[in-house]
């Protein structure tokens, strides 16, 4: 068994070194590895298979260009096409409009309440007017979370502990952010599950009652196959606009980052790296790629080339 | 999309007649399994060994190639250990009290899945003691109390910043003086990549064994069913911290199929105990080997 994916593209690596053309029969060989090596990063089956298919098409078209090495060509085609479809630069969020909403949504203990926090207290450096709202009123302790969150960055949360209505909440939270001229308001939601009717229900409601110049959906770098399924369904329902990828401070490859990408085609906008508020980041595609293939050293070898 | 008969449908045609199972075989397996979260090299074993079934016993029909891969799928998964361990909510035949420490990456549901064990083991008649050792996360004790409200236990707290193992000692102290039958620490989550963190379990390990020596009579690490590959590091570096010695999988509920604790349980030998389905009170179930494997070949 392989330990990880740099194993697995050392082992297809081999299976071209010391050949100075690809010949379809050992590029054939190789993208399965390659596959395999993805699916063990938690890249979508489907989805890598798809991706392979086209490495495959690439490698064998520009077999004849080939200068350097067979094997290097190869893991060269293979980080510039997931580079490619992890998106190209860096994309920044919506926050004009008077107020701007970002709307925060995603499966149970994703990250939501740790990056709503996140956003509000970068916004806030920035100089910006922030209200956080809470809006889940399901999970135990769940509002004094955000405030906690809100005391230590100093942005005020909006919240109202008695009215377990989640859309009157959002929408008193929106008339008090124009009471008191802020400028962007964060709407922290319960986690819920893709098949969870009503809660799905709920959080379209919270959209259509504050009517967000943003919806971001959180999701957690450690996720499997499933991820697929999750960002299709809250996507139809809500049509995000990019995605959030937490806890990326492990050691998860993240290959629902690509999954996701290729099914609902939406950015990746900020990486969540810690526990702690300012553990956020821009997403950068090429180093996502890198981390997925698990080959910053084969990566780097390749340049030098 | 396929259903699980056309699947079977193709194995059976694929395998009748031959020692091997070919590579059309291969792909329709690895595409049920791989999708489960199984991952490569469990689902190279089980079909390792299916192919030495089908040799030796020349199997003849669908059912029995299904009887079969459901056979082997759930030869992986790790009976109870002998240890005492709590398979139902009982606790007769356990130590008094019976110590039991939740541990786990950040948001996978132990703090839940706590209070939905402490509902349990009190809904029996059993008296249970929690104690308040996450208390880093914001609002973590608060949440940890509320479910004990919730549920009507004693939650063992020194506030939010304190040192968890002082908390995890007291909650110890509090549970042997009222006679608890079951005490559960619930710590903060912990990424096993963080060294000083993974260390600390240690410490509050050391510190809970000068009121018991045995304590914890159990580890139970908590998964969340719809983590990947990378749960096979979190069991083994768990593992390497504290010895756990069992699993609790959590939402379930979902369509994740939480297919990766199969190699989980095979490698370390650790039993997956209780399955999340839910975010109430009621939402914990035994863990059933059958129909997890059964789900696992569901659409
Ligand atoms: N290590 C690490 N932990 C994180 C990160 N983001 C969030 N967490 C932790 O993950 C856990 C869950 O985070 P929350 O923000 O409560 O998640 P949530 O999505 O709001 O959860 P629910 O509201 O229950 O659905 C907490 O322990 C956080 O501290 C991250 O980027 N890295
Ligand atoms: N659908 C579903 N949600 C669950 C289940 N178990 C826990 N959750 C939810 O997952 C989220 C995180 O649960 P917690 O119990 O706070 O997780 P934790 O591991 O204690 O998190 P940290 O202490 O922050 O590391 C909460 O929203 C829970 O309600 C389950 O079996 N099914
Ligand atoms: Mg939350
Ligand atoms: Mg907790």
């Amino acid at each position: 068994m392989f330990e990880n994916l740099q194993d697995k593209l050392n082992t297809a690596f081999r299976t071209l070194k010391g050949k100075d053309r690809i010949s379809d029969i050992n590029v054939a060989a190789t993208t399965k590895e390659v596959r395999r090596a993805l699916v063990d990063a938690d890249v979508n089956f489907k989805v890598a298979k798809d991706i392979t298919d086209r490495i495959k098409d690439k490698a064998i078209d520009r077999k004849i260009l080939i200068s350097v090495e067979p094997g290097q060509m190869f893991v060269k085609i293979v980080q510039e096409e997931l580079t490619e479809l992890m998106g190209g630069k860096a994309e920044s969020i919506n926050i004009k409009g008077d107020p701007a909403v970002v709307l925060i949504a995603g499966l149970q203990g994703s990250g939501k309440t740790t990056f709503s926090g996140k956003l509000a207290s970068m916004l806030k450096k920035q100089g910006r007017s922030v209200l956080l709202t809470a809006c889940d009123v399901y999970r135990p302790a769940a509002i004094e979370q955000l405030k906690v969150l809100g005391e230590q960055i100093g942005v005020e949360v909006y919240a109202e502990p008695d009215n377990k209505n989640a859309v009157d909440i959002a929408t008193n939270a929106m008339a008090y952010a124009r009471k008191m001229g802020k400028k962007i308001v964060i709407v922290d939601t319960a986690g819920r599950l893709a098949v969870d009717e009503v809660m799905m229900q709920e959080v379209a409601d919270i959209k259509a009652a504050v009517k967000p110049t943003e919806i971001l959906f959180v999701v957690d770098s450690m996720t499997g196959q499933d991820a697929v399924n999750t960002a299709k369904t809250f996507n139809e329902r809500l049509n995000f606009d990019g995605v959030v990828l937490t806890k990326l401070d492990g050691d998860a490859r993240g290959g629902a980052a690509l999954s996701i990408r290729q099914v609902v085609e939406k950015p990746i906008k900020f990486i969540s790296t810690g526990e702690k508020m300012e553990a956020l980041d821009a997403f950068y595609p090429d180093r996502m790629a890198s981390r997925i293939l698990g080959m910053g050293d084969v990566v780097s070898l390749v340049e030098r080339a | 999309e396929k259903s699980k008969e056309s699947i079977f449908g193709k194995l059976s045609r694929a395998i009748v007649g031959k020692a091997t199972v070919d590579e059309e075989v291969l792909d329709e397996l690895e595409e049920i399994l791989i999708s489960s979260d199984v991952g490569v090299g469990t689902t190279v074993k089980i079909i390792e060994r299916i192919e030495a079934r089908v040799a030796r016993d020349k199997y003849t029909s669908v059912n029995e190639l299904d009887r079969i891969l459901r056979e082997e799928v759930a030869a992986l998964l790790s009976e109870s250990s002998s240890v005492g361990v709590t398979d139902s909510f009982e606790t007769e035949h356990l130590p008094k009290p019976y110590v039991i420490m939740v541990v786990g990456v950040n948001g996978v549901g132990k703090t839940t899945t706590i209070g939905k064990l402490a509902h349990q083991f009190q809904h029996r008649g059993h008296k249970v003691v929690l104690g308040a050792a996450d208390t880093f996360r914001a609002a973590a004790v608060a949440q940890l109390k509320l479910w004990g409200q919730r549920v009507g236990v004693l939650v063992i707290d020194h506030g939010m910043n304190t040192d968890p193992s002082a908390v995890a000692y007291d909650a110890l102290k509090k549970g042997v003086e009222i006679g608890a039958d079951v005490i559960i620490i619930d710590t903060a989550g912990r990424l096993h990549t963080k060294v000083n963190l993974m260390n600390e379990l240690g410490k509050i390990k050391r510190v809970m064994q000068k009121v018991l020596p045995d304590a914890p009579h159990e580890v139970m690490l908590v998964l969340d069913g719809s983590t990947g590959q990378n749960a096979v590091i979190q069991a083994r570096e768990f593992t390497k911290a504290t010895e756990v010695t069992s699993l609790a999988v959590t939402k379930l509920d979902g369509t994740a199929k939480g297919g990766v604790v199969i190699g989980i349980s095979d490698e370390f030998q650790i039993p997956v105990k209780y399955i999340g389905v839910g975010e109430k009170m009621d939402d914990l179930q035994v863990f059933n080997r059958e129909e997890f494997v059964d789900s696992l070949f569901k659409k």
